[in-house]
């Protein structure tokens, strides 16, 4: 009895796990067809991932990747600045001040995307003249939701901290400020790091607050580009190539990321 | 003498707090204030202070159309998802409570940007002479948004006490007994999560309806991009807006009521 309701569930979870990643695995596969029909007609090549590089495509597709990186790097160090400062000074605000902010820094969370990326064009608007079309819209806006998840993945490690830490380096004879620099910022490191890596992730994976947001300037991110290319008519075979890319390098980080995590969790425990 | 040390301890605390202040004010210039003016500009039409903006979307026949398709296939996705996903997070933590590989599969594919993975179901549907249309649009949305709601359902469900189950089954319930009136009832503050995490975004998404219905099917969140794009009607758009704002304050009030520790949000 206790068998067959294991296997039941065993098959249950297989089906489903089939169904959440046939499709990745159908466009890996047909990324070696070169054509858009998922057939091998053309015989099996790695012309699509040629086309990649030396497509007439490859140009805008390259300037796409660059723009996603920058935007990326830039959003997601700025947020991780912002963020790591300003949980210190948050945990140590006043009760009411502290719930204040913190329900604040939710709303990019919990907020629908679309409702804070279209409110953000109606502010850039307004401000036109302080906010030019371009990469500072891109860059505020990403930072404004990258942001609160740095601050959600710092603030465990501050609860966790010991006060006394801090206090006893001022008896020692440091000045407050070196001893958050000497003190508390080591001790919060590894929420900077997941911080980081959090909102590198998510200022990567965006559309609707860049889509929105990027204005007239031609600034296209992958996501944009995608968008922009793919919308009205069928994938060409370089965009199987390119899914197929993503696929692979996303899905191996993480898998690497948590097994490796896992393990660190456990010789600390 | 004594005075120093007090002196001292008064300028430290500020100069911690102060380490929020840029923050708190980066959060009100970009975070309130562009949602004070979707406010504003939901009461002002033609510079005039006015419901006008509401009587337009409320008298506007597609407006509303728009707004119930997305609440029938916001309800029909969030549904399926936790139709699909419950048994998954209870097998999740009923079998393999100690593999957290398993978990993560179910859990990965969000991570790959949601363009990518509807895109990749169009071709495949397209190749497969499937016709688009509302079955290939939820079929989309399910697709995209069931590791949401597994993941908080899984959250509650692994920490539901061993205990209970085996004091219900002490007591002389059977296993289908123990399932609905033991594991059901303690897993509620995961599923009102997973059903806020799914409805919510699944009713205000922007682009996968579009995609996979050939546009023909427009929910809320494409209508919302229109107003404030193509039709440049900031007014409705924002009208539209502070309607999702309500949905969404709603959503996450429930939430809150169930779910006081809360923080099932925080993914991976």
């Amino acid at each position: 009895m206790k068998k067959t309701g294991r296997f039941f569930a065993n098959t249950y979870l297989a089906l489903i796990l089939a169904i959440l990643y046939l499709p990745i695995l159908v466009l890996i596969v047909f990324s070696f067809a070169n054509n858009s029909n998922f057939n091998f007609a053309n015989g099996f090549s790695f012309e699509a991932y040629k086309q990649i590089f030396v497509g007439p495509k490859s140009a805008e597709l390259m300037a796409a990747f660059k723009n996603t990186m920058i935007l990326a790097s830039v959003s997601s160090v700025l947020s991780t600045i912002l963020g790591a400062f300003s949980t210190i000074g948050i945990f140590y605000l006043k009760k009411r001040a502290k719930n204040l902010t913190l329900t604040i820094n939710q709303l990019p969370m919990i907020n629908s995307e679309i409702v804070m990326a279209v409110a953000l064009m109606v502010f850039f608007t307004a401000f036109g003249a302080i906010f030019p079309q371009g990469w500072t819209r891109l860059i505020i806006g990403h930072v404004s939701f990258c942001t609160p998840y740095v601050v959600l993945s710092i603030l465990p490690r501050l609860q966790k901290m010991d006060p006394n830490m801090y206090e006893a380096a001022l008896d020692l004879g440091s000045s407050p400020i070196s001893a958050i620099f000497k003190v508390v910022f080591p001790y919060i490191v590894p929420g900077i790091v997941s911080g980081f890596v959090m909102a590198f992730t998510l200022s990567m994976d965006d559309f609707i607050i860049t889509q929105i947001n990027k204005g007239e300037t031609g600034i296209e991110t992958l996501s944009t580009y995608i968008y922009e290319d793919a919308r009205l008519k069928s994938l060409e075979p370089f965009w199987f190539a390119v899914f197929s890319i993503i696929f692979v390098v996303v899905l191996t980080l993480l898998l690497v990321a948590n097994v490796k995590g896992k393990k660190g969790d456990k010789t600390n425990a | 003498m004594n005075k120093t040390p007090k002196n001292k301890k008064l300028n430290l605390s500020f100069s911690r707090k102060s380490l929020a202040y840029p923050y708190v004010l980066f959060l009100i210039v970009f975070v309130v204030l562009p949602l004070v003016l979707i406010l504003i500009n939901a009461f002002v039409a033609d510079g005039q202070l006015t419901f006008q903006n509401f009587i337009d979307f409320f008298s506007d026949g597609s407006g509303l159309t728009v707004l119930g398709n997305s609440l029938v296939i916001g309800f029909v996705t969030t549904l399926l998802c936790l139709v699909l996903g419950y048994p998954v997070a209870y097998f999740l933590s009923k079998y393999h409570a100690s593999s957290k590989v398993l978990v993560l599969l179910f859990v990965l594919p969000m991570w790959v940007n949601f363009l990518i993975r509807t895109l990749s179901t169009k071709a495949i549907f397209l190749a497969l002479d499937v016709e688009l249309g509302m079955g290939t649009v939820v079929f989309g949305m399910v697709y995209n948004y069931l590791p949401f709601m597994i993941l908080p359902l899984h959250t509650t469900l692994s920490s539901i006490s061993n205990s209970y189950i085996e004091a219900s089954e002490d007591l002389g319930a059977d296993k289908l007994t123990v399932l609905i009136k033991t594991v059901l009832p303690l897993s509620v503050p995961g599923i009102i999560s997973g059903i806020t995490m799914t409805f919510i975004p699944a009713i205000s998404t922007f682009a996968i309806s579009e995609l996979l219905s050939n546009r023909q099917i427009y929910l809320f969140g494409d209508s919302i991009n229109m107003q404030f794009t193509t039709g440049q009607n900031f007014g409705v758009g924002s009208v539209m807006s502070l309607i999702m704002l309500v949905i969404v304050v709603l959503g996450n009030l429930l939430m809150n009521k169930f779910n006081k520790e809360g923080n099932t949000r925080s993914v991976l």
